[in-house]
């Protein structure tokens, strides 16, 4: 995690970066620093992309099941994409309700992790005064504490007999021995916000911080309440990092299956991720998990692309 | 009536709400993991009930503890195995590739700027489906197993040192190197002698933030494992925490727990101390890359 990444904060007094001029001497010293870097970018992060697309423009070799990976785009044949394409809805629309979970849930997540971290980070960046230091440690340690840990946890938390479970009988509410673990869809967007939160929490907290509060200072002195200075000026002004959080949030999501698998393990919940990861290592359907993989690419590489234009056009020089 | 609306219309009255919702916020998301790590402890086999403290889980019981058990044992070695080697690769390689970048202009630095961002938002899991395609359908020297591993961490990290260096070195500016190289150094004894010691402070965050969360990871680590001895802690805990396992588990997820926040603290103190003898801020915020 890094809270360098992030578009600045567009505002009146949001100055561009002054353009960096190209340092004197040694004009082979920056290409040959860099270039070890970009080969390693292109051999494992590029490259690999292209084998998606072989494998999934492949065929399957009859016998064996295995995949047959196909170099040359002239040759490819769209048997694997198009029997992923027409089994997504109609009668053999086996794919299409996970894809539409997927659809649901991170929305639905997003936007309690927005609803959450706004004012968590509002109020960290901005009005906590000397216990800053110590909330900020206290909202970064879930980065520092395994995923797997964090779902462990409510895995105990939520079995038939845990201390879930015990609270609720002894309110006496709700009857005590719901299956938490079983298939709940709430359970499972529950989780996605539990797990992703942190990640929104603190990129909102680092752009936050950076607002110039005189502006908002100005605003309640020139007379607007507090929602009117909230609305008009402070939420204008942090739209760019709302945003940047989001997308920081949403798109690991897009190819989680963990979450699902721990929490529910049902195929009731199953998301896009549930279809790569059951697919992948299935002899005969690796091409359909490329094939997905490649939805998923498709999906998100507007909003990817986005996000990179955003946060390189905010500081010419900084990432 | 007239004292609420008085409170309410005060503008230095404090924020209450917003605190409390934080505070709530705080517990919800840390007391679990509490609770878990709590269990570690616990004298029993459940991990729900408590039995009483013991160290049981950790070296106590003769087979199923974590001292006891190999495949924990094995799980915990490739963990810090992998933490190791790849904070090795990654950050030597992203530091050179920040500071050829900051001073490079043009369209290639410019695409590499890019292609690094993407990979820092892309989706992990198509990141590691890809790689195992690779790995599984070309003729490569090595195989699934440690090596793959390596390579898939260091090019999902990379972009952590790159980032942090980078916002670093847009602080520093150029002058201070071109008055080296007035005083006749060269371009590259301007770098090691002027600019790297500057930026320590930046690489010693970078090598934790990347070594704390490669033990962390694992979407990457368990498609690019081979078989169940590369498969490290996180993939440990998912293949084993619905199938009834025992406080051993718990046990595992906590030393793995300590052993992260181990790593940060030690580094962020190191951070502290690099940044005060060289007069930088050094809240755990800019330990963090905020700038």
């Amino acid at each position: 995690m890094t809270l360098a990444t992030l578009p600045s904060t567009e505002g009146p007094s949001g100055q561009p970066a002054p353009a960096s001029r190209q340092p004197r001497g040694g004009r082979l010293l920056g290409p040959l620093l860099a270039m070890p870097g970009i080969v390693w970018l292109l051999l494992f992060f590029v490259a690999p992309l292209y084998v998606v697309l072989a494998v999934v423009f492949g065929g399957v070799d009859p016998i064996f099941r295995t995949v047959i990976p196909v170099w040359n785009p002239v040759l490819w044949s769209s048997d694997q994409p198009i029997y992923v394409l027409t089994h997504i809805v109609g009668d053999d629309g086996i794919f299409g309700p996970a894809l539409l979970r997927t659809a649901v849930y991170v929305f639905t997540a997003s936007v309690l992790c927005l609803f959450i971290a706004f004012p968590i980070a509002y109020y960290v960046a901005r009005l906590s005064g000397r216990w800053k230091g110590l909330l900020l440690t206290l909202l970064i340690a879930p980065f520092w504490i395994s995923y797997m840990m964090r779902m462990l946890a409510w895995v105990n938390l939520l079995a038939n007999d845990g201390i879930v479970n015990r609270i609720i009988s002894m309110g006496g509410l709700l009857p005590d021995d719901t299956e938490w673990l079983s298939g709940k869809s709430v359970v499972v967007i529950l989780g996605l916000v539990y797990g992703y939160v942190p990640y929104m929490i603190i990129p909102l907290y680092a752009g936050l911080d950076r607002l110039p509060s005189e502006l908002i200072e100005g605003a309640r002195d020139l007379g607007a309440n507090r929602f009117s200075a909230f609305w008009r000026v402070t939420w204008p002004m942090s739209r760019p990092v709302v945003i940047a959080s989001v997308l920081l949030t949403c798109l690991p999501m897009l190819g989680d299956y963990f979450t699902s698998d721990l929490l529910s393990g049902s195929p009731s919940t199953s998301m896009v991720g549930n279809l790569i990861n059951n697919t992948v290592l299935t002899p005969g359907q690796t091409g359909q998990a490329g094939a997905f993989v490649l939805l998923v690419l498709i999906v998100s590489l507007v909003p990817m692309l986005y996000y990179v234009r955003s946060v390189s056009r905010s500081d010419g020089a900084a990432i | 009536m007239n004292a609420l609306s008085a409170w309410w219309r005060d503008p230095w009255r404090k924020p209450r709400l917003l605190a409390a919702v934080t505070i709530g916020y705080l517990l919800w998301s840390l007391l679990p993991v509490l609770i878990a790590a709590a269990f570690s402890f616990n004298d029993g086999r459940s991990r729900t009930s408590w039995q009483g403290f013991s160290m049981r889980w950790y070296y106590g019981d003769p087979e199923r503890s974590v001292w006891h058990d190999d495949t924990m044992q094995t799980a915990l070695v490739q963990t810090l195995k992998l933490g190791v080697l790849t904070t090795l690769v990654c950050v030597p390689l992203g530091i050179a590739l920040a500071i050829g970048l900051h001073r490079w202009r043009g369209r290639i630095p410019n695409t590499a700027n890019s292609l690094l961002l993407l990979s820092f938002v892309l989706p992990e899991t198509l990141l590691a489906v890809a790689l195992l395609l690779v790995v599984t359908n070309l003729a490569l020297p090595f195989t699934l197993g440690t090596t793959s591993q390596v390579i898939g961490l260091v090019t999902f990290q990379l972009s952590y040192p790159a980032i942090l260096v980078r916002a670093r070195l847009a602080t520093i500016g150029h002058q201070l190197e071109e008055a080296a190289m007035d005083l006749g150094a060269s371009p590259l004894s301007a770098q090691r002698r002027v600019i790297l010691p500057m930026l320590v402070p930046a690489i010693v965050a970078s090598a934790v933030l990347v070594f704390a969360d490669v033990i962390d990871d694992f979407v990457i680590v368990r498609y690019l494992s081979g078989d169940a001895s590369t498969e490290p802690t996180s993939v440990k805990i998912y293949n084993t925490a619905r199938a009834a396992p025992t406080p051993a588990l718990n046990a595992l997820a906590t030393l793995l727990l300590v052993a992260a926040m181990l790593a940060v603290a030690l580094g962020f103190l190191a951070y502290r101390y690099l940044g005060r003898r060289s007069g930088e801020t050094d809240t755990i915020g800019s330990f963090a890359g905020e700038t």
